[in-house]
């Protein structure tokens, strides 16, 4: 089409002058107030469904043995005769104050439970997010460099079967090939004694992080190929080229600073993925973090240890979608000062 | 194809130039023409003519999915066809530079304009002692203001105008001896076209390069270039001197575009050219204009005519000999109707705005009916919005609206269905208009079942005459919009809004998407229906050139404001307002006119 | 840019546009005859065959004990014998049935409940779109795993309450492609066209925006069936599916692998079986997605990813 459409032009941004002129500020402060009604919304539906539905708290740490008397005194235990209002605060407050409360199952205090087993989780998180991260990148950005040849073909057919695999099949099948079947290498299962934190027999790591890696480096690999293909294919690129300018300019100064912004917002998704892949991998590995954490509080219905993860989960959502928005705000200097 | 005269020196050569897709299909074939140092050479033609194709070859590069498979292209003695990328590197930017169609697109949004002019420069360490002192010295050729600290900004925080001397300025940076132009005034204003074309006139005349510059819009190239190449489905079918070319076209296909091209200096009929170009792949054996020619005889579908010499240019015609002269003329529009005195649509002290941002401010607008009034402004004018206004699209509006005696409510979920039904809307991009998953029957037919509820046989033979009415045969009924061309789907667009027999219809730059040919014939065809149906018409464009074959009423917006309104002779020959004095006179215009020709005898004649 | 193939082109052929007509079922046929399309069509025809047939076909009861723990494949166990002696093959063939019609139906609870909000979101705009989203947002800040045990945490492992919470759990990410689609459509002037005639937004919705978004909603339903199959076997896997003695792929490879090293076909077999589901299914959704954007044609699956690329993840 010859001329520009007129009415793109005729419709002026409407977003407040001061957001204007702060773009990083106001988005903070946007996405913050957005996330912390998202967190409060979450307390209150973990809250609300954990002792309000069917099977309250009572019933759950009594199951089947349940009667009428010991209710009761489960009840006035956990001050559920109060009324919701306070119950909620009374909880909400001893969260946000490292008291959350004492688990069902063997009446320590939860976050006693809780911490050593978020630390684990943290690390685990952190390896697998940072390693797949870097592969994903690098692995996409060749990809499309390498666009149409058996490498990018090859890379692509493995991405798509990967990204359907699910995880315990890949932990099953690491299982299988490392440390049972074929060959004896590493060990099957994660079990960290009691006291010491993950990174003291790292060997103990590897599969778990292997694990993760495999699943999340399809995604961030894909996503970096479209996204450098579209920065090789653009505007301004070919016009790189007719300036003359050498390869690996065109490509690292011109096309990858392009490229990464839209590939950070996929690393976000994967981040956030990984706070619920860890829920399988771990219970697989018998690796012991919050995963398994939860799995092992729904199994025995252990209510506040439940509510606490849960809460802690929500929590790392909006804490990575505000650094996630944060970061591509600051890959985009169209996005980042404004006209 | 070789150049008229032997020239002394020549800075670019192209010879028999042949560039295809991946898939083997012709794109651009039997490409001849040189430029000399100091010299403009426009190539011209419509979307898809292959000219930007073109264009990109005389730096050595083909977009992705096309190969230049033969001829050559020599710059300053040396072939590019079959050079190494490394050596082509060494020639892009140094010796051909190029001046992109879209700046804010083709200028990195991550990094700052220093650093890519530095970049530029740094390609090529030969171009300057001083790269800084060089920067400086062509910002300022490009008339940009170097105090302003342009180097330190990102390509968003600069206007289009600014963007586009930026590429210019780094396009002559490295001296080169020719540079390629793509469409380099493309969506800019009237006023900023014409400095940005001054710019390069100026540069290219002082720095002595050969300069070739693609573009759609025949009335830019004739004050700029002292060759033309008109490009038609991948060939130059016409090549030679601007004044000769311009004044005296020999090729069928040039005359038909020039008699396209509307003029502001007087009141004529716009004569299109029907049918629609080929696409690669599917281009006719022998000439590939045939189809659409009025002289094509059976020697014309035989073999591809070979260039021939006719008075001073070289011509792609075996009639040349016979079409010489006939160039079609548009006649004389026939004496608009006495303006009437009542009034179908009053605007009075209009305010609208998107979110906090005043677009609109205090426009009054009165429209007589069965008249034509156009309303002219530039991008930002604010002339769409008051069309969205109008029909009920934008109701974030203060002031008062009167249609037929009654006021208009804002926003058409407000609206009786009688008044939606009786102002109708044409919508400017005729691609995005046309729900794609329905057929033109359904399209048309739709607005009739909303506000007529009829049978299904008189539903379907008031769609059949509707389109009989925009010269779209029963046939087309049954097609998806997807299989219409750009003009084809705008007369659809017209069909759909004429089908309900609407008092008022609105038409917003509804020939901005299409080629100059096209909209020759899409601006014959409101005319005949305003005629005849006596239609009340709002004619929203940008184009000023337009609005004389058109409309009998005229407004001018600038800046959300009106500053003059009135009879378009009155505007246009005697301008008071010092804007639109400003507009007229920046307005390209045809610096050679078809002399007074045998207009009647053509068989350009509609 | 003006581009190479021409914008204004002419009329094509009849007979090549014929092909892009009716719009769902065509599309699925063109899937099916990519090379991707018909290996993944394969794939998923296999399993489903083997979970569809294999109960009537199953040599011994899936409950019954009719070898010794983790013996070794014979001729009377071809697969050998599971963690209480069990036939593996038995249990393979009866175990697969119940994940496919739960996966199916959350599923299409999934993206009705997704795409109905999606396309309200962003054609109703104002207060709507903020409510919908906002409830989406709570949603993902829940792990879908976690959210579904959570459910099962307090109601307990029901598995209506599974195929439910699996389903409501896939429709925020297609609301949220369904939204951006529909903000995109909601623009186009064709849209514009009938809002001028006061169209019911009702009708709006229904009749000018959901046949274009046919292509997104089949890509979704492809990729939902995916996780949902993924996180259903996920659930099993981890004991929240049926009851114990029913046989179950994906609490197959939870009860057997401690006995790997003896009997590794108790784990390799399901384990295979649900990865080659999973896998065809993804294969056929990106074959359909090719062909929706034009790749089969064209080569180029830049769009591809950015069209899949946001809210694809389980």
């Amino acid at each position: 089409m010859e001329q520009a459409v007129d009415t793109v032009r005729e419709a002026p941004p409407s977003e407040p002058r001061w957001a204007e002129r702060h773009p990083i500020a106001a988005l903070f402060a946007r996405r913050g107030a957005i996330g912390l009604v998202t967190l409060f919304v979450v307390s209150l539906v973990v809250f609300l469904a954990t002792e309000v539905l069917p099977g309250n708290a009572a019933y759950a740490v009594l199951g089947h043995t349940a009667t009428p008397a010991r209710i009761k005194a489960i009840e006035d235990q956990l001050h559920l005769n109060r009324s919701i209002f306070d119950q909620y605060w009374s909880w909400i407050s001893g969260v946000l104050t490292g008291n959350p409360g004492r688990s069902f199952a063997n009446s320590q205090s939860v976050w006693s439970l809780v911490a050593p087993r978020l630390v684990n989780s943290a690390v685990l998180v952190a390896i697998s997010g940072a390693i797949g991260t870097v592969l994903g990148l690098v692995l996409g950005a060749f990809a499309a460099l390498r666009k149409d040849t058996w490498f990018d073909h090859l890379t692509s057919v493995v991405a798509l079967a990967v990204t359907a695999l699910p995880e315990f099949v890949v932990a099953i099948a690491l299982i299988i090939v490392f440390s049972t079947v074929l060959l004896h290498l590493l060990p099957a299962v994660s079990l960290i004694p009691p006291g010491s934190y993950a990174w003291s027999r790292p060997e103990l790591l590897v599969l778990p992080v292997a694990t993760l890696v495999i699943v999340i480096v399809p995604y961030i690999m894909r996503m970096m190929r479209a996204a450098m293909i579209e920065a090789l294919e653009s505007d301004y690129v070919e016009m790189a080229r007719l300036e003359g300018l050498r390869p690996w300019r065109v490509t690292f100064v011109h096309a990858l600073p392009n490229a990464i912004a839209p590939a950070i917002q996929v690393v976000g998704l994967n981040f956030l993925y990984l706070a619920g892949g860890i829920v399988i991998v771990e219970d697989v590995f018998n690796f012991p973090g919050i995963g398994q954490g939860l799995v092992n509080a729904v199994s025995d219905r252990d209510i506040p240890t439940i509510q606490l993860i849960v809460v802690i989960l929500a929590a790392f959502y909006v804490f990575v979608n505000i650094v996630t928005d944060v970061v591509a705000l600051l890959a985009s200097p169209r996005r980042r000062l404004g006209r | 194809m070789t150049a008229v005269d032997a020239p002394p020196s020549t800075s670019v050569e192209v010879e028999d130039l042949q560039i295809r897709l991946a898939g083997g299909a012709d794109v651009v074939d039997e490409v001849s023409f040189r430029v000399r140092p100091g010299e403009i050479l426009g190539l011209v033609g419509e979307s898809g003519s292959g000219k930007t194709t073109v264009a990109l070859a005389l730096l050595g590069y083909a977009r992705r999915g096309l190969r230049i498979t033969g001829g050559h292209i020599r710059v300053g003695g040396r072939d590019l066809v079959g050079l190494g990328e490394g050596e082509l590197r060494a020639v892009r930017g140094a010796e051909v530079a190029y001046v992109p169609q879209d700046p804010a697109a083709a200028l990195n949004p991550t990094l700052r304009i220093g650093h890519q002019m530095r970049e530029a420069l740094a390609a090529h360490p030969d171009a300057a002692d001083d790269p800084e002192a060089r920067i400086a010295q062509v910002l300022v050729d490009a008339r940009l203001d170097l105090d302003s600290g342009i180097l330190r900004k990102y390509p968003h925080q600069l206007s289009g105008g600014q963007q586009q001397r930026v590429a210019i300025a780094m396009a002559f940076a490295c001296r080169s001896s020719v540079i390629v132009l793509d469409e380099p005034t493309t969506g800019l204003d009237v006023s900023t076209q014409r400095h940005v074309l001054e710019t390069v006139r100026n540069l290219c005349r002082s720095y002595g390069v050969a300069a070739v510059y693609v573009s759609h819009d025949l009335a830019v190239v004739s004050g700029l270039v002292s060759q033309v190449a008109v490009m038609y489905a991948g060939r130059v079918i016409e090549l030679g001197p601007t004044e000769r070319v311009f004044a005296d076209p020999v090729h069928p296909y040039t005359q038909g575009l020039l008699a396209a091209v509307p003029t502001p200096e007087r009141a004529e009929t716009l004569i299109g050219v029907p049918g629609h170009p080929p696409r690669p792949g599917h281009r006719p054996s022998g000439c590939s204009f045939a189809p659409r020619c009025p002289y094509a005889e059976d020697r014309c579908r035989a073999q591809n005519p070979p260039p021939v010499q006719v008075d001073g240019r070289l011509v792609r015609c075996v009639r040349a000999s016979q079409t010489a002269g006939a160039t079609p003329r548009g006649g004389q529009v026939v004496a608009p109707p006495a303006v009437r005195t009542e009034t179908l649509l009053q605007v009075h002290g209009l305010d609208a705005r998107y979110g906090r941002f005043a677009v609109l401010r205090h426009v009054d607008l009165r429209v007589a009916p069965e008249t034509c009034t156009a309303v002219v402004g530039e991008s930002g004018s604010g002339k769409t919005t008051l069309a969205r206004c109008i029909v009920g699209l934008h109701a974030n509006w203060s002031g008062q609206m009167r249609f037929e005696g009654t006021d208009l409510a804002p926003g058409a979920r407000r609206r009786d269905k009688e008044v939606l039904e009786r102002i109708q809307y044409v919508f400017q991009n005729p691609y995005t208009s046309l729900n794609p998953r329905k057929t033109i029957r359904q399209i048309v037919a739709q607005p009739l079942a909303h506000f007529r509820a009829l049978g299904a046989r008189e539903t379907d033979e008031r769609v059949v005459t509707a389109l009989g009415e925009v010269s779209l045969g029963a046939d087309f009924a049954d097609r998806y919009p997807d299989q219409l061309s750009g003009g084809e789907r705008q007369r659809v667009a017209i069909a759909r809004a004429l089908v309900v027999e609407p008092t008022l219809l609105v038409c917003d730059e509804v020939t901005s998407a299409l080629d100059v040919s096209v909209q020759a014939v899409i601006v014959e065809l409101l005319r005949r229906l305003q005629h005849e149906r006596h239609l009340t018409m709002l004619f929203i464009t940008h184009n000023l050139a337009l609005v004389r074959s058109i409309a009998q009423e005229a407004v001018v917006l600038c800046d959300g404001r009106v500053v003059e309104s009135g009879p378009v002779e009155e505007i246009m020959e005697r301008p008071a307002d010092p804007y639109t004095v400003r507009l007229i006179q920046d307005v390209p215009k045809l610096a050679h006119r078809v002399g007074a020709g045998s207009g009647g005898a053509s068989p350009w004649s509609p | 840019m003006t581009s190479v193939l021409v914008p204004d082109s002419p009329s094509p052929a009849p007979a090549a546009v014929r092909t892009r007509r009716r719009r769902g079922s065509s599309t699925l046929a063109r899937a099916a005859r990519t090379r991707r399309g018909a290996i993944g069509l394969a794939l998923v025809g296999i399993v489903v065959a083997i979970a569809v047939i294999g109960p009537f076909v199953a040599p011994y009861s899936p409950t019954a004990f009719v070898t010794s723990p983790f013996a070794a494949p014979s001729g009377s166990t071809l697969l050998g014998g599971d963690v209480l002696g069990r036939d593996v093959l038995s249990r393979v063939l009866a175990g697969g049935w119940l994940l496919l019609v739960m996966a199916s139906a959350a599923t299409v609870f999934g993206v009705v409940v997704g795409a109905a909000a999606g396309i309200s979101a962003a054609y109703l705009r104002g207060s709507t779109d903020g409510l919908i989203m906002r409830s989406v947002d709570v949603i993902l800040a829940f792990p879908s795993l976690v959210f579904v045990l959570l459910l099962v945490s307090i109601v307990g492992p029901k598995l209506w309450l599974i195929t439910i919470a699996v389903g409501f759990v896939q429709a925020p990410p297609v609301a949220r492609v369904l939204r951006s689609a529909t903000l995109d459509l909601s623009e186009r002037d064709y849209v514009k066209a009938v809002e001028l005639q006061g169209m019911r937004p009702a009708k709006v919705m229904s009749s000018e925006l959901l046949p274009n978004l046919v292509s997104p909603l089949m890509v979704e339903l492809g990729l939902r069936l995916t996780y949902s199959i993924v996180i259903m076997a996920g659930l099993a896997f981890l004991g929240f599916g049926q009851p114990p003695p029913a046989p179950n792929w994906g609490y197959m490879i939870q009860e057997n692998r401690i006995g790997l090293s003896s009997n590794p076909w108790a784990v390799i077999v399901p384990a295979a079986l649900i990865s080659v589901l999973t896998v065809g299914a993804n294969t056929f959704t990106d074959a359909i997605a090719r062909v929706v954007i034009g790749v089969e044609r064209q080569g180029d699956d830049a769009t591809l990813a950015s069209t899949l690329g946001l809210g694809n993840l389980p």
